[in-house]
C-alpha cells in the first residue's frame, strides 16, 4: 500500500442519493480516505446539487442548490464525492445555469485517488468475482477511463470480469426510468444479461444510482448478485 | 402515455424489428469504431468540422448569397423557399413546365421533410425513389426509420417478399442479396433512361463556387445527377459550406462516420450546367422550413451543424431498441430529438427531449461534436418553460423538492419521513408506475449517512477500520 505523504483535508459531498439511500458507499469513503492518510470533514449543510432538477428542465429550481453547493464547499481545501454523475454535474453544468462553482477542485473518488493520492493498490482484499459497470457520466462526462479498473485490479483477491459491451447505458438516465419506463427497461434487460454471463457475485459502478437500477433488477430477479459501490471494494480489507 | 414513449412501448414489442435493430446497428458500430481508429488526427478533424460549420452558420445570409451568385453565374437557377409548400410548389412547377409526369430521385431527407413525393403526386406526377432502401420504403408504403439505412427495420427475406410482390412479379429471387438487388437494379436502370427530370438533395453546397455535392453508395444518385435533361436540388440553408477547402475536412468526417468507409464509392459534385453533358437545366432550391428559427437558439443552434452521418443513431441505446419510428419524425435518433422540436416546434414534439438517458454516447462519435445531451436538457427546459403548464403535477413536486432541498432542516426532516414512508423523498423517484415492473425499489436503510457520521462524531469513533463495509445489513440487493 502507498500512501500520500502529505495529509489532505478532503470536505466529502456524499451527495443527497447516497445520504438517504446508500449512506454505506459514503461511510466506505470515509474508512477508505482516512486509511490512506486524510482528513475528512462532513460539512453537514450540503443537500443536493441540483442534478434532478437540472437534468429535468427544471433550472431555475436547480440555481439556488447549485448556489447552495458554492456557498456550503467554497471554502474548503478539495471536495471529494462517491458519484461520478453528481460531480459531473458540477463540473459540466454549473458553469452552462451561471454559476459556476469558483471553490476548490471537485473530484469524483477514484480520479482523486488516482490523480491526487496517487495510489493505485488501496490495501484492499475482497476475494469476490467481481464486475464492473462503467457508468456513463463517470466514462463520458468526467473521463475518468480507466481509473476505476486500475484500482479493482490492485484489490487483493478479486477476480475481476470483463462486462460485455460495459459501456452501454444501463437505462437509468435519472427521470428517464420513469417516463420511458419501456425503453429503460429493454436497455436493462441487455445489461443485466451482460451482468449474468460474467458470473460475477458482485457487480460494481461509481454511481449508486446506476447500481440501484441494475440492483433492483437483479434483486426480482433473486440473481444472487448484489450491487456495490466501488468504495465499498476498496474499504473492505481482511 | 403518449409521444415517444407510447410510441417506444409499441415499437419495442415488436420482436423481428428489435432483432433486425440490433444486429444491423451493432454491426456498423463496431465498424465505425475501426474505420475511425484508423486516423490519427480524428479530433483535430471533429474540432475543424466543428468550427467549420458555426463559421458557415455564424455568417448564413453571407455564405447563401455567395452561393447564390456563383450558381447564377454556372447557368443555374436559385429559388428560396420560406416552408416546405413553398418548395414543393416550385419543385412541381419547374416539373410541370417540362411536361414531365415522372421525375426520379436521389436519396434525400429534405425531401421527406417536406413531404415532396405527396405534393408532386397532387399534381399527377410521380416521384420514384432509386435509392434501394428508399425504394423498398416506396414499395412497401411504409416509413424511414434511419437516417442513412432508411430500411434498417426490414430483413433479407422481407424485402424479397415484396420485391415479388411489386417490381419481380412472378419471380422467385431468394435470399441472396445479389439477385434481390438484380431485381431492383433492373426496374431502375429503365426508369434512368426515360425520365426527364431529377430531384436530389445536397450534402453540401459550396459558397465559393456554387458547387453542390452528393455522396453516396450505390450510384443512383450519379445517374440521377447526370442523365436527366433537367436536375432541381433542394438543399436545407445549413447545409451550405463557406469554402471549397471545407470540403477536405467533411469528405473524411462523413463517410467514416456513417457507413465506416475511408470513401463512399460515390461523390457527384456539379457547378451550374455545362452545354452538352449532363443537364442542361439546373434549379437550386434554398429551403428555410424553420431553420432560421433554431438558428436563434444560441444553444439549439448546433443541431444545424449536423451532416447526417446517423452515428449518433448507431451508438444510441434508446434508438438501437426503439428503431426510427418511435420519433415520429424523418429524423429519428438522438440527432432528431433535437432537430424534430425545434424545427416542428416544441409543442409538437414535447416527449422527444426526453428520449434519452443522458449517456452521452451521441456526442462522442458526433463527426461535428454537436452536443446533443446538452441540447437535450436545454429543450427540456424550453418545453418545461413553453409549453407546460405552471400547474402540471411534476412542475410542483419539482419546485416541492426544491425548497427540501434549499434547507438543511426541512431536508433532514424529509429523510426522517421518507423512512416512515412520507414526504417528498419517499416519492423519489417520481410516479412510479414503470419501476417496479422489473426493479425493486431499495429499502429505505435505518440510519442515513448524516446521521452515523454524527453518531461517530459525538462517540469520538473516528478511527479507521471502525466500520465493516461488506456488512450491508438492512439492503435490499442479496447477497453473493
Amino acid at each position: 500500500m502507498t500512501h500520500s505523504a502529505v495529509a489532505v483535508r478532503v470536505a466529502l459531498f456524499i451527495t443527497c442519493f447516497n445520504d438517504t439511500l446508500f449512506p454505506d458507499a459514503g461511510r466506505a469513503t470515509v474508512a477508505l480516505l482516512e486509511r490512506l492518510g486524510c482528513e475528512v470533514e462532513f460539512r453537514a449543510e450540503q443537500t443536493c446539487c441540483g442534478q434532478m432538477h437540472g437534468n429535468s428542465g427544471y433550472e431555475e429550481a436547480a440555481r439556488p442548490l447549485a448556489e447552495r453547493f458554492g456557498r456550503v464547499f467554497g471554502d474548503a481545501e478539495v471536495v471529494v464525492s462517491p458519484s461520478a454523475s453528481c460531480v459531473g454535474f458540477v463540473r459540466e453544468h454549473y458553469g452552462r445555469m451561471g454559476v459556476p462553482f469558483s471553490g476548490p477542485p471537485v473530484y469524483e473518488l477514484s480520479e482523486f485517488l488516482v490523480d491526487v493520492l496517487e495510489v493505485e493498490d488501496v490495501g484492499a482484499s475482497f476475494p469476490h468475482r467481481v464486475t464492473l459497470h462503467p457508468t456513463c457520466h463517470s466514462i463520458r462526462a468526467l473521463g475518468v477511463g480507466d481509473r476505476p479498473e486500475r484500482l479493482l485490479r490492485a484489490v487483493r483477491g478479486i477476480d475481476l470480469v470483463e462486462l460485455k459491451e460495459s459501456r452501454e447505458c444501463c437505462g437509468f438516465g435519472g427521470t428517464f426510468a420513469v417516463k420511458n419506463a419501456d425503453t429503460s427497461m429493454a436497455m436493462l434487460g441487455d445489461k443485466l444479461r451482460h451482468v449474468l454471463d460474467t458470473r460475477a457475485e458482485v457487480c460494481t459502478a461509481v454511481d449508486t444510482s446506476c447500481l440501484m437500477h441494475i440492483g433492483g433488477a437483479l434483486a426480482r430477479q433473486r440473481a444472487g448478485v448484489r450491487v456495490m459501490h466501488v468504495a465499498e471494494i476498496l474499504a473492505a480489507q481482511e | 402515455m403518449s409521444g415517444f414513449p407510447a410510441a417506444a412501448k409499441e415499437a419495442l414489442a415488436d420482436a423481428q424489428l428489435r432483432r433486425n435493430l440490433g444486429k444491423a446497428t451493432t454491426a456498423i458500430r463496431v465498424k465505425r469504431a475501426g474505420a475511425v481508429a484508423e486516423l490519427s488526427d480524428w479530433e483535430a478533424l471533429r474540432e475543424a468540422g466543428a468550427a467549420i460549420k458555426a463559421r458557415a452558420m455564424a455568417t448564413l445570409p453571407e455564405q447563401l448569397e455567395r452561393l447564390e451568385g456563383r450558381v447564377t453565374r454556372a447557368g443555374g437557377t436559385v429559388h428560396w423557399a420560406r416552408d416546405g409548400a413553398e418548395a414543393n410548389a416550385i419543385v412541381g412547377r419547374i416539373a410541370q413546365d417540362h411536361g414531365a409526369g415522372q421525375v426520379i430521385k436521389v436519396k434525400s431527407l429534405a425531401t421527406d421533410e417536406i413531404g415532396l413525393n405527396e405534393a408532386l403526386e397532387l399534381r399527377g406526377i410521380e416521384a420514384i425513389e432509386t435509392d434501394l432502401a428508399e425504394l423498398i420504403i416506396q414499395l412497401g408504403d411504409d416509413q424511414q426509420s434511419h437516417i442513412l439505412v432508411p430500411a434498417i427495420h426490414r430483413n433479407r427475406a422481407e424485402i424479397a417478399a415484396l420485391f415479388e410482390r411489386t417490381i419481380a412479379q412472378g419471380q422467385r429471387l431468394g435470399l441472396e442479396p445479389r439477385s434481390i438487388a438484380e431485381a431492383a437494379r433492373k426496374h431502375l436502370r429503365e426508369k434512368f433512361l426515360s425520365v426527364p427530370m431529377a430531384v436530389s438533395g445536397a450534402n453540401f453546397g459550396v459558397a465559393e463556387t456554387g458547387s453542390i455535392a452528393v455522396v453516396e453508395s450505390e450510384g443512383n444518385g450519379r445517374m440521377c445527377t447526370t442523365l436527366p435533361k433537367v436536375l432541381v436540388t433542394l438543399m436545407g440553408i445549413e447545409k451550405v459550406l463557406p469554402e471549397w477547402r471545407d470540403l477536405e475536412v467533411m469528405l473524411q468526417l462523413l463517410p467514416r462516420s456513417s457507413t465506416a468507409e475511408r470513401m463512399n464509392p460515390y461523390t457527384s459534385i456539379w457547378t451550374g450546367v455545362r452545354p452538352g453533358d449532363g443537364p442542361q437545366e439546373f434549379h437550386l432550391v434554398l429551403l428555410d422550413a424553420g431553420r432560421t428559427q433554431v438558428l436563434a437558439d444560441e444553444v439549439g443552434r448546433q443541431a444545424l451543424h449536423c451532416i447526417r452521418c446517423s452515428a449518433c443513431l448507431n451508438v444510441c441505446p434508446v434508438y438501437s431498441r426503439t428503431g426510427g419510428h418511435a420519433y415520429e419524425s424523418v429524423y429519428p435518433g438522438p440527432i432528431g430529438a433535437i432537430l424534430t422540436p425545434q424545427l416542428e416546434g416544441l409543442d409538437r414534439a414535447p416527449t422527444l427531449p426526453w428520449a434519452s438517458s443522458l449517456c452521452g454516447a451521441c456526442y462522442e462519435v458526433c463527426p461535428v461534436k454537436i452536443d446533443i445531451p446538452t441540447v437535450l436538457v436545454h429543450l427540456r427546459g424550453r418545453v418545461v418553460r413553453e409549453v407546460k403548464s405552471r400547474w402540471s403535477p411534476e412542475r410542483v413536486a419539482m419546485d416541492a423538492l426544491s425548497l427540501v432541498f434549499r434547507s438543511r432542516g426541512r431536508y433532514e426532516r424529509a429523510q426522517r419521513m421518507a423512512r416512515a414512508g412520507n414526504g417528498p423523498l419517499a416519492r423519489m423517484p417520481g410516479p412510479l408506475s414503470g419501476w417496479t415492473t422489473m426493479r425493486e425499489l431499495p429499502d429505505i436503510p435505518p440510519q442515513t449517512f448524516r446521521a452515523w457520521w454524527a453518531q461517530r462524531d459525538a462517540t469520538g469513533a473516528g478511527a479507521p477500520g471502525g466500520i465493516d463495509p461488506t456488512d450491508t445489513t438492512g439492503r435490499s440487493h442479496g447477497a453473493p
